[in-house]
């Protein structure tokens, strides 16, 4: 690239990964890859899932040993090192997954394992000292006597930071960081990567969402298959480069153009869920219709109220109050069974442990929801083993699932495969509804394009589907309506068309 | 090194591993014959000449394998399904008692309807006995672990007050134990002047069975489904509630089963030492199998094998015949071992 960031002209490298190489068994994680980080740099790491991003973080963290290749921190190798010492040189971590103790302060949390066992007292005033001083230097603030547990999702990350932060640490690695905010947690995360920036602090973001990825970084490194394919300054790369660079081909998400409803599928009245145990009300008289060629968004920020819905809408949970009626007709009581007989396909939040058997082969997976159907059983109680393993493979092959063969365990597949299996065996029996919940959390590029694909072409033959996801890119693209839940309320749907992410961000925090 | 999931499994593996597991486990038994101060190769040697030297040795052996593949079956079907059922001991009681019930003379009928009638009672007692388990497992999330374990000891007391009291035989001479099965309910023996009975076709029978049912039904779809991971199961329709109700049911009746054929086939009547923990020597035969059937049938002989030629052994040798527990012991641990290998493989990191 011929234009070069001013920042790496001024400063000299503070971590410089030379060269790294890793394999596990046949399959070469990281090939020869190398990364150079500057004081006060942001660099965005990205790739698909399986590319080696996590590999070469979990190598510089000193969780598996490299190959070859050496590593090089604040100008002292390190060698055979271990997860203390990247601390003790300055390198933090704030993973996806908040390692945080919920029953105790925010104060107790930071300390946690900075102190010897043997010091007979915690130092408690001075680390309250020491992390006022962080918090107002990084313009950051938590209060620190609070409870993990009353703490929101956007607090908890900051404590993770001031985490590492209290650990002296002056290379940050975030792993997903926006994964779970709201697009205005995200502007107030980004205003603070900035700040702490400025004040010399270099971090390393890890990430899917190549619009954040362009806002907030200077300098990109895209890894592909385990090689690195392009380090460039972001300013020099658009998002449609960065897409293609990732996947190694040209993707593009597809846009639904606009369709008209037909007649209603779904409805939900009233429901109202109350969980027992804490008589907290988990859906609040919940009212939703669902039509034919439509995509119906639910946006939310997680813990909103979503997995109750999708619950209640699968048939795992029966509503406290309320009517859940498909095509006119009310449930008396909605089981799973009873819904797949009623042409209703239901995508689970968590494709491991809800979608898939992973100890199965594939071809027994793709049997999995037929239970109320019976296509390829004989006698309505017997196994045709041999239909089920032909139509598998014509599954595998419709769908594009990617395996050795149908006798593979379908634990072993990736997760855009997976779900692609989810999809064969849902959409396969041609539903009318289909609910799918977070279908594409965690997936890459690829996959997400195939999975949008599919919901589109259900919808424009005639399916219905409700579509519950934080990503807002997608409910924008995809829904033809939209409605905001918060606090177990749905608002009022509004047609996606003319709406803005901000717009939605703003419903989805409650503030409109 | 490290391990990693193998995407499949060669079938010689998985024959291999329970046979290096078996070997694995006579090299510790040879270490403790050793110290008992006997020669390891005469050991082995009356060993298996004690369990299989012989028409008799061999009656002797398949007539204790009968009752140890029914409870294997028992824990079979259940362990695979995530239903650890550790009550076979009591079902085979159950199923024991209520065939003495109706088997000593409550019912006059031929043989050809009465063996059946009575293995359908201890079916269905040992079933029964699951009810209360299945019951505090599906709606209060009691751990079955502990309610079939602990109904063992309640169905022991059980036996032990009816054979104390109201199904004493007059005849006993104050010995605790019932009248003997009518004729015509007893099984016909297989070798004449053995003890090996028809109880023999009938485990054999239903290891066959269960193994078409979990590898051709719906059920067994279901079952395996639920079994290694029941949430997906249950997204996808697999109702929890019935489905353990049919395990349960299954399971019980198995054990039940195995309790008839000692009563039926071998003793005549019922009496508190009907069982050498048989139901729990059933975990460790369905263990070794890797919870196959068919594999049960193998793993049966093998153990009962083992304890009637270590009985042998123990006599001409005079070393404690405790040897076979700790055989049995180490083989159901190698084959757990074993089996980790023909999922994973050994890498060097």
């Amino acid at each position: 690239m011929p234009v070069t960031n001013p920042k790496t002209i001024v400063s000299t490298p503070i971590l410089q990964i030379s060269n790294i190489c890793k394999s596990f068994g046949s399959l070469v994680a990281n090939d020869n890859i190398s990364l150079t980080l500057h004081n006060g740099e942001i660099v965005a790491l990205l790739g698909e899932n399986g590319a080696g991003k996590t590999t070469l973080m979990n190598i510089l963290f000193g969780h598996y040993r490299a190959d070859s290749g050496s590593i090089e921190a604040f100008g002292q190798t390190l060698s055979n090192h271990t997860p203390d010492d990247a601390l003790n040189r300055g390198i933090g971590m704030v993973h996806q997954h908040f390692t945080l103790a919920d029953n105790l302060s925010v104060l107790d949390n930071i300390m946690l394992g900075t102190e010897s066992l043997w010091q007979p007292f915690s130092r408690k005033s001075a680390a309250r000292k020491k992390l006022n001083k962080i918090m107002t230097d990084a313009g950051l603030v938590v209060d620190i006597d609070n409870k993990v547990r009353d703490l929101t999702v956007g607090e908890r990350q900051r404590v993770e930071i001031l985490k590492a932060l209290f650990r002296n640490a002056r290379i940050l690695i975030l792993d997903e960081p926006t994964a779970v905010l709201t697009p205005q947690e995200v502007d107030d995360l980004f205003v603070l990567l900035r700040r702490m920036s400025a004040q010399s602090l270099a971090i390393i973001i890890i990430s899917h969402k190549l619009q954040e990825v362009m806002a907030i970084s200077d300098r990109v490194v895209v890894l592909r298959q385990g090689q690195m394919v392009a380090s460039a300054p972001t300013a020099t790369v658009n998002r449609e480069q960065l897409a293609e660079m990732i996947v190694g081909r040209h993707v593009e998400r597809p846009t639904s153009a606009a369709s008209t409803p037909g007649q209603q599928l779904l409805s939900l009245k009233n429901i109202t869920v109350v969980e027992k145990s804490t008589k907290r009300t988990l859906l609040d008289s919940v009212n939703l219709d669902l039509y034919a060629n439509q995509i119906f968004g639910v946006a939310g920020v997680s813990g909103n109220g979503q997995a109750s819905l999708a619950d209640v809408l699968s048939g795992l949970v029966q509503p406290t109050k309320g009517q859940y009626s498909i095509k006119g007709k009310t449930l008396k009581s909605a089981s799973p069974v009873n819904l797949t007989r009623q042409g209703v396909a239901r995508i689970p939040e968590d494709r491991h442990s809800q979608g898939i058997v992973s100890e199965m082969n594939i071809w027994e997976n793709l049997l999995l929801d037929e239970l109320g159907d019976k296509p390829v059983w004989r006698m309505r109680s017997l196994l045709d083993r041999g239909k089920a393993r032909a139509r598998a493979n014509e599954l595998i092959g419709s769908f594009d699932i990617r395996c050795k063969n149908a006798e593979q365990p379908a634990g072993l597949l990736s997760g855009g495969n997976i779900q692609k299996l989810i999809l064969a065996r849902n959409l396969a029996r041609s539903p009318d509804v289909i609910l799918a919940n977070q279908p594409t959390r965690g997936l890459d590029e690829g996959a997400i394009a195939a999975v949008h694909r599919l919901l589109i072409e259900a919808r424009d033959s005639g399916a219905g589907v409700l579509l519950i996801s934080e990503d807002l890119d997608e409910l924008l693209r995809l829904a033809d309506q939209v409605v905001v839940i918060h606090n177990g309320q749905l608002s009022a749907p509004l047609p996606s068309a003319g709406l803005t992410s901000r717009e939605l961000g703003l419903r989805m925090s409650g503030a409109m | 090194m490290h391990l990693e999931p193998r995407e499949s499994t060669p079938w010689w593996l998985s024959f291999c591993a329970p046979v290096l597991a078996i070997i694995g486990s006579m090299l510790l038994a040879s270490l403790f014959i050793i110290w008992a101060g006997a020669s390891v190769i005469e050991a082995f040697k009356m060993i298996s000449v004690g369990a299989f030297g012989s028409t008799f040795a061999i009656s002797e052996t398949f007539s204790r394998a009968i009752p140890l593949m029914l409870t294997g079956l028992a824990a079979a079907i259940a362990f695979r399904a995530q239903f650890y059922n550790i009550g076979a001991e009591g079902q085979l009681y159950c199923g024991a008692l209520v065939a003495t019930v109706v088997g000593t003379g409550m019912f006059n009928l031929p043989a050809a309807v009465m063996i059946p009638f009575l293995f359908a009672c201890g079916a269905l007692a040992g079933a029964m006995a699951l009810l209360l388990p299945w019951y505090l497992k599906t709606k209060l999330s009691v751990d079955e672990v502990v309610t079939t374990l602990l109904l063992n000891f309640i169905i022991l007391l059980l036996v032990s007050f009816a054979l104390e009291g109201p199904m004493r035989d007059p005849m006993s001479m104050g010995w605790p134990q019932t009248a003997p099965i009518v004729d015509e309910g007893v099984l016909p023996a297989l070798i004449p002047r053995t003890r090996l009975h028809a109880g023999l076709y009938f485990a054999v029978a239903m290891a066959i069975v269960l193994w078409l049912i979990l590898r051709y039904s719906v059920f067994g779809f279901k079952v395996k489904a639920m079994g290694l991971n029941a949430q997906a199961a249950k997204h996808a329709g697999i109702p929890p509630t019935k489905t353990l109700f049919w395990v349960a049911m299954l399971s019980g009746a198995l054990a039940g089963t195995a309790g008839v054929s000692e009563v039926a086939g071998l003793k005549g009547y019922l009496t508190l030492d009907l069982s050498p923990g048989f139901g729990y020597t059933g975990i460790a035969v369905a263990m070794l199998a890797n919870l196959n059937p068919l594999g049960i049938i193998l793993s049966a002989i093998f153990l009962a094998g083992i304890s009637v030629g270590a009985d042998s052994m123990g006599r001409a040798l005079g070393i404690p015949s405790y040897i076979a527990d700790i055989m049995v012991a180490s083989a159901v641990l190698s084959v757990l071992i074993g089996l980790m290998f023909t999922r994973y493989r050994v890498r060097r990191s």
